[in-house]
């Protein structure tokens, strides 16, 4: 597996788009997981047992009740099953294509332990929502009667999205910042294309935003403390969802050298593509890190036409973030996964990468150790997937505290200033996952509904 | 190897299944793709005066009732008798009696409720060389509203009546087709058997409405926008043909007449059950609309397997074994205490009996046992109902435990009695008999 690189004067750098033809690029970055048909759909619901206090349900950090709307599926009441779906988690339609099921709900379906496979709930959750989102009248929500008080959410991803669309239904006015030119947040930016085609962060950001009372504020950003103080003067809340700006670096020579990435960058740049033909990608790319955006880099490398794409991880497999699933996947696309190295150094030729030096590591004592190993992986490319941080150093000169370098919240999501909840990736429980997020986001909005109602206040349905 | 070749009312046939009077005995072409697909016999659909031949509506003539993945529960049928002239039909029985001897080949009958009537199709039938005749006194639609079929079937004074000109005017053994659309299926039962019939065969099928379209609110099926009650069959109706079947081998008035079993029949254990509940052949017709005439193969396969297996030579030999298990309600012991039981290693934790028990029966199964997921009988609650064993998706999970005499049932605190007790002799039933 090591490639000792006998490295020639001539060699230049191959980075370079169009490696495909158009037909590869349909293919490679149409849905993975095709939707369903009605007809399997509705042969698939029928193996949900109904389950007593589900323990799918119990999984969900939505807490969506898995088997009604499996149920509904299986009635022919589509409408009815998106309803389920979308009251408990407006986001619905976006987590049935994103989160990884596979250690949610259908870890624990029954049916796992009867006949070794789960009902298909991702599946079924997006052919309900997909089918409420294509009827005519696809709106399932008023909004209760203003109630007068005005809240900022700041950041327009999952957690953003979540929270502004849970305090317009109960009459509030909510105002949305985000930094980027569109909403969406990791949805639009972050997460693989063929796991989201057809623009759907968008369409669903629209239909969110069509419930009304949110006003959209792209291109702001939270820079300063005085804006922070003005959020608050002029808002009864503010939530923070503002995600993690940005990456952890290697802190290794030659990390500087053209052609290396941050791979999040690498993901946003495609997914703004329209046509990812015009996305440069190397012929041999390394991907560093090991969770799931080291794997949407890689196999989106592999898929745009990198012939050899490995990602490099410093533990072992079972101390992924990516999920087995997520592994076997890159897998089977082709991508070598290599444990066990750690970058010392990225290796470069007039300026660009031409390589990446590893240190072989082992675990002593629980704590990783270099073997005294190395080896040389050939690159054009190399994309960082080691994580992200906050990436925003006002907070704390606004008052916020931190803990572990994100932003310390109670359990209702309130931050330890007043009137100023957080969720998403920025708080210290972040996990990284659009459901996750909008459950942080939920949970905040039920706080700042009932604090803007007054102790004891009905909440609103 | 058993034998599966019976006599029934001096009708032979090399194995117990025959198609029943349907669609599928029709006409000669279909006959005798049974008789090569290896069927025992055929009821031929059943026949009509002559004259001018009846009219089918030519729109949907069918309605089922499907599981998610479309297999088929239920059917129904608005059908009328043979559409087809009466002397091509006795001309293609003739012809398919003569190249298929061993088979054998009954035909239904249906005519008006007048003796000229049938004493002048009988002796035409007679001449084909058939083997018998079933008399269609079921058929719960179209017909019946011109006083025949079920009509007829509905009145034991017109089964008696018409089943005694059939056996004045013709020496073929006489089958009269009971319809289940009554309330006591031993009343007409008796009547056949008064009326000097050979055998009954039973069910016919059952009044139904399949379903009306959420779309249009039209009940389906329906021919230009109106619908009318089918016969209704298959599976879903095979239990209802089990106990009527059961009422009349048990009555004492009929008990020994033989019975043809039709009712859902589509796989070997089906007829097994007819069999033992006192049916000597069997009638499908339902399995063989929806998989083809093949399907005897694999019934003769898993009933001569059964046989076998049980050491028994002949379908004879089966026949009524389960009938001294068939009682009434009164004489159910009720000293006899059931506790239902789940195997922990077979459960899959989905929580379908606890929520059904909970809910609907005893509250008699946990849902966590030191605050984790888990479900278990608590026998001071338990009832032996049975609810929970059926409503759980795997099988031989939850069984129920009969309490042996003596052990305590702690439901009550009392030690389970070794002696029967049944209401009629039962301490709370104020007009108790026996002791």
């Amino acid at each position: 597996m090591t490639q000792k690189g006998a490295m020639s004067q001539q060699r230049r750098p191959d980075i370079r788009p169009g490696r495909l033809t158009a037909e590869d690029y349909a293919a490679h970055f149409a849905d993975h997981v095709p939707p369903l048909t009605e007809a399997q759909a509705v042969l698939e619901a029928s193996r949900c047992l109904y389950c007593f206090d589900a323990p799918c349900m119990q999984a969900c950090p939505t807490r969506i009740d898995v088997p009604s709307f499996i149920k509904r599926i299986a009635e022919d009441n589509v409408r009815g099953a998106a309803e389920a779906i979308l009251r408990a988690n407006p986001l619905g339609g976006f987590c049935a294509r994103d989160c990884p099921t596979e250690v949610l709900c259908e870890e624990v379906c029954v049916r796992n332990v009867q006949q070794g496979r789960p009902v298909a709930i991702g599946r079924l959750q997006r052919f309900a929502v997909d089918g409420l989102m294509a009827s005519a009248d696809n709106q399932i929500f008023e909004r209760a009667p203003p109630s007068g008080r005005r809240v900022a959410v700041v950041g327009a991803g999952p957690a953003g999205l979540a929270c502004a669309h849970a305090l317009a239904r109960s009459g509030h006015a909510v105002t949305l910042y985000d930094a980027r030119p569109k909403a969406g947040g990791l949805n639009e930016y972050g997460v693989a294309t063929y796991k989201t085609t057809d623009n759907y962060a968008q369409r669903e950001v629209e239909w969110l935003l069509a419930l009304g009372g949110i006003t959209l504020q792209c291109g702001w950003t939270l820079a300063s403390v005085e804006q922070f103080e003005a959020l608050r003067r002029e808002h009864d809340a503010v939530f923070l969802g503002l995600g993690l700006a940005d990456t952890h670096q290697l802190d290794v020579a030659g990390e500087t050298l053209t052609g290396v990435a941050d791979a999040v960058d690498f993901i946003s740049t495609l997914r703004q593509a329209t046509d990812p033909g015009t996305v440069p990608v190397g012929r041999r790319v390394v991907v560093i890190g090991g969770g799931m955006t080291a794997v949407d880099a890689a196999v989106q490398s592999k898929l745009l036409g990198a012939e050899r794409v490995d990602i490099v991880y410093r533990r072992g497999p079972e101390h992924m973030g990516a999920s087995r699933e997520e592994q076997e996947l890159a897998l089977t696309r082709g991508v070598i996964i290599q444990h066990w190295l750690a970058p010392l150094e990225v290796l470069g030729e007039g300026g660009s990468v031409r390589a990446v030096r590893f240190a072989r590591q082992r675990l002593v004592g629980g704590r990783l150790a270099p073997t005294g190993e190395e080896c040389v992986l050939e690159a054009d490319m190399v994309l960082k997937a080691i994580g992200q941080r906050l990436g925003n150093s006002v907070l704390p000169e606004c008052g916020v505290t931190l803990r572990d370098g994100r932003i310390a919240v109670d359990e209702s999501g309130r931050t330890n200033v007043s009137g100023v909840w957080a969720g998403g990736d920025c708080i210290a429980e972040g996990q990284d996952l659009t459901v996750d997020a909008v459950a942080h986001g939920l949970r905040a909005a039920r706080d700042i509904d009932l604090r803007l109602r007054g102790a004891g206040a009905p909440a609103a349905k | 190897m058993a034998r599966l070749d019976i006599e029934f009312c001096g009708i032979r046939s090399p194995n117990p299944f025959w198609l029943a009077s349907a669609p599928p005995t029709d006409k000669a072409y279909n006959v005798e793709r049974a008789f090569e697909a290896g069927w025992g016999g055929v009821v031929w659909k059943t026949l009509a005066e002559a004259g001018p031949p009846l009219v089918n509506v030519n729109g949907p003539r069918y309605g089922a009732l499907l599981t998610a993945d479309r297999s088929l529960i239920g059917f129904n049928n608005i059908e009328l008798i043979t559409d087809r002239d009466l002397d091509t039909n006795l001309e293609e029985i003739a012809a398919v009696k003569r190249r298929w001897p061993d088979r054998a080949v009954v035909v239904s009958l249906m005519v008006p409720c007048q003796e000229d009537s049938w004493k002048a199709i009988l002796p035409r039938v007679e001449d084909t060389g058939c083997d018998g005749i079933e008399l269609n006194f079921g058929c719960p639609h179209g017909m019946s509203e011109r006083g025949m079929g079920s009509a007829v079937g509905q009145v034991p004074e017109y089964i008696r009546m018409v089943t005694a000109w059939c056996k004045r005017y013709t020496r073929m053994p006489v089958i009269v087709k009971l319809t289940p659309n009554i309330t006591d299926i031993r009343f007409p039962a008796r009547a056949a058997k008064e009326g000097g019939a050979d055998a009954v065969s039973l069910i016919n099928t059952i009044n139904s409405i399949m379903g009306v379209d959420p779309d249009t609110l039209t009940m389906t099926p329906a021919v230009g926008g109106q619908g009318t009650h089918g016969g209704y069959c298959g599976p879903a109706v095979k239990p209802i043909a089990l106990n009527m079947v059961a009422e009349i081998a048990r009555d004492p008035q009929t008990a020994g007449m033989p019975i043809s079993g039709i009712g859902g029949i589509g796989s070997w254990r089906d007829a097994l059950e007819f069999i033992a509940l006192g049916a000597g052949s069997i009638q499908v017709c339902t399995a063989a609309m929806v998989f083809g005439f093949k399907i005897v193969q694999d019934m003769v396969s898993g009933l001569s397997a059964y046989l076998d297996a049980k050491r028994l030579t002949s379908v004879e030999e089966l026949r009524g074994r389960a009938l001294p298990s068939v009682t009434d309600w009164s004489f159910l012991d009720l000293n006899r205490i059931s506790k239902a039981v789940i195997d922990q290693e077979k459960c899959i934790a989905c929580g379908r009996c606890h929520i059904a028990c909970e809910d609907t029966a005893h509250q008699a199964i946990t849902s966590t046992k030191n605050g984790r997921r888990h479900f278990e009988v608590k026998e001071e609650e338990c009832v032996g109902c049975n609810l929970c064993v059926n409503v759980c998706p795997v099988t031989g999970c939850i069984t129920l435990r009969d309490l042996a005499p003596g052990e305590i049932d702690r439901r009550t605190g009392i030690a389970v009695s070794a002696r029967r007790l049944d209401w009629t002799a039962h301490p709370n039933n104020p007009l108790r008999t026996g002791v």
